[in-house]
């Protein structure tokens, strides 16, 4: 290409975009794609194609491309590996250079990384695995308005997991009836409730009644119990310019923390509203709709490890990850690696945990992983075994669902929460005795006994579709 | 199951109501249980720290100090002496036992182990 003359035609992608000696330099971003290329194409090609694709190529040679340096500024497959227990697809490695990305622009990097190449022909199906965000670009993007530390202070929660509530009916209630259910779960012990990413500001109940009336629950539990308690009030919006509105509005009032959706709503949007809060002392809470379309194919897609790391950039101070062991899919090693991805500052390349490079956040905020889906005071002793403090744990119909109301079932859960706790303070194995330590704690508190017979047989065991790639 | 709905007996007007965050839903901690809390601290290496307040302050950020931190302290009776003399010196208030984190620089654990008279 550089040897000055023109040449019109279709090149092998390879000849430019597959360099096997290549040594990643630090300042790369590298990515691991799963390949299935179509048939007869041999894997250098598919990786160098995707290379291509997803940085300077295109699919023909064009007379400017010798107007620049395209050594400096391209992508460059540099290894193949396969996939074990897998016969037709392969990892294919990918260097990028930060040049080729806007600072502080995680649009900008998903619509070169993920964009056109996701439709390419030469490729049956693709999936990004992983992204190793180099820390010369983490230092270019906010990240967490606030993170996990200074969440705490402002909350007044220290060593232990948080509690946390989504308001049902999702659909549907007026604003103070609404506001009613947010402060009996308050009242009964949660930290937060939360709006469902479904309430944006419908008919049934539009958003400014919904945060006065929420607003007033708030401030009636904190009275009541002497303990911080916040609701996620969701500024999720039509337009920029409404989300903002709806975000002030809570902040006058004097709202902790509000919520936001970061895939429907976008990484434009996100990574404004983050900005905001960090300048207006504002929590913000992050949903994930949407998410399972774009990771659960095993085969294509991107991987939640991966847009777990696009909301770290973008920020939030809470993301929901998944709970190992409710309604919702999730895989025990896999989940536990890219939790680590959210709340840790430096983590290392583990493929038991499908984490394929390491990757250093510097001192960029972590955020607190969000469970969220089908638990209840059961599965509190794996909750807390598995996601430890940092962690936000939702009970949704455990916490609605129980036979005397919302404040008795907040309360099981917070009972059940300190105890299990103690316990794991006190060296005892959660998982094991987890059983014992519920029912000694409901001999004090007959809403944990209650809950406890009310939910003992609910179970949800169905196999994970997404699993980590080990040789069956 | 029985079918008879309890009611949930929190008031704002009922002093009882009052929390205090970590434990505060569980019963007030023994000796014994409180030992096991204490040497927990020990174990992760936070420094022990104990501050006190008078209850109807107690939502406030910041309770009185209690001396300093006992930075690098490991011995658990040596904890749990001051967390009584601090008890004896302010009758009625509550007194927590705060595990500092350095490296979190943040509280990795904290806990009210004598509750004050609630208001």
């Amino acid at each position: 290409m550089s040897d000055g003359s023109y040449k019109a035609g279709v090149k092998e992608y390879r000849e430019t975009y597959w360099e096997p000696d290549y040594t990643p330099k630090d300042t790369d971003f590298l990515a691991c794609f799963k390949i299935i290329p179509q048939e007869g194409v041999p894997r250098e090609e598919a990786a160098a194609a995707v290379a291509a694709e997803s940085s300077t190529g295109t699919w023909t040679t064009v007379w400017t491309d010798l107007l620049t340096d395209l050594e400096y500024y391209k992508g460059r497959a540099y290894r193949v590996e396969e996939v074990p227990g897998d016969d037709q697809a392969f990892y294919a490695f990918i260097a990028y250079p930060i040049d080729l990305f806007e600072e502080g622009s995680v649009v900008n990097v998903f619509t070169s990384l993920v964009g056109n190449v996701f439709g390419f022909k030469a490729v049956r199906a693709l999936r990004l695995e992983d992204l190793r965000i180099p820390l010369h670009y983490v230092m270019t993007c906010n990240g967490p308005p606030h993170g996990i530390e200074v969440e705490r202070d402002i909350m007044n929660k220290y060593g232990r997991p948080m509690l946390g509530c989504t308001i049902k009916p999702k659909l549907g209630l007026s604003a103070k009836n609404y506001g009613r259910a947010v402060y009996e779960c308050l009242r009964g012990g949660l930290d937060f409730t939360k709006d469902d990413e479904n309430v944006n500001s419908q008919p049934f109940m539009r958003w400014r009644k919904r945060f006065d009336f929420v607003m007033e629950a708030i401030e009636k539990a904190e009275r009541e119990t002497g303990e911080r308690k916040g609701h996620y009030l969701n500024v999720t919006a039509p337009t920029p310019e409404e989300m903002y509105k709806r975000a002030e509005y809570a902040k006058e009032i004097g709202a902790p923390i509000i919520m936001h959706d970061y895939l429907t709503g976008g990484f434009c949007a996100n990574t404004g509203l983050a900005q905001w809060c960090h300048e207006n002392g504002m929590l913000l809470h992050i949903h994930r709709a949407m998410h399972a379309v774009i990771d659960r194919n095993p085969n294509h897609g991107i991987h939640f490890r991966v847009l777990l790391k696009a909301l770290r950039l973008s920020g939030g101070d809470h993301l929901h990850t998944g709970t190992v062991v409710g309604k919702l899919e999730g895989d025990r090693a896999s989940t536990l690696g890219w939790i680590d991805l959210l709340r840790e500052s430096f983590i290392k390349e583990d493929r038991s945990r499908g984490i394929f490079f390491d990757q250093d956040w510097g001192s960029m905020p972590g955020a607190f992983a969000v469970a969220s889906g089908g638990i209840h005071v059961w599965h509190m002793p794996a909750l807390v075994s598995i996601f430890g403090d940092n962690s936000v744990l939702q009970f949704g119909g455990g916490t609605l669902g129980h036979p005397w109301g919302n404040a008795a079932g907040a309360c099981s859960n917070r009972v059940a929460l300190e105890a299990c706790v103690e316990a794991r303070n006190q060296g005892r194995n959660l998982e094991r005795e987890g059983k014992d330590i519920l029912t000694k704690a409901a001999e004090n508190c007959p809403e944990l006994k209650i809950a406890m017979e009310t939910w003992k047989e609910i179970k949800f065991e169905f196999d994970t579709v997404d699993k980590l790639d080990v040789q069956k | 199951m029985t079918d008879e709905v309890k009611n949930y007996t929190s008031t704002v007007g009922n002093a009882d109501s009052r929390k205090f965050e970590t434990f505060s839903y569980l019963p007030e901690m023994d000796a014994d249980r409180l030992l096991k809390q204490v040497n927990y601290l020990i174990e992760k290496g936070f420094n022990p720290a104990i501050e006190h307040i008078e209850p109807e302050n107690a939502f406030e950020h910041y309770w009185y100090m209690w001396k300093l931190p006992m930075f690098g302290e490991r011995s658990a009776n040596r904890i749990l002496s001051e967390i009584e003399e601090c008890h004896a010196a302010n009758p009625g208030h509550h007194v927590r036992l705060v595990g500092y984190d350095n490296f979190a620089q943040s509280r990795g654990a904290e806990m009210v182990v004598k509750r004050g008279k609630a208001v």
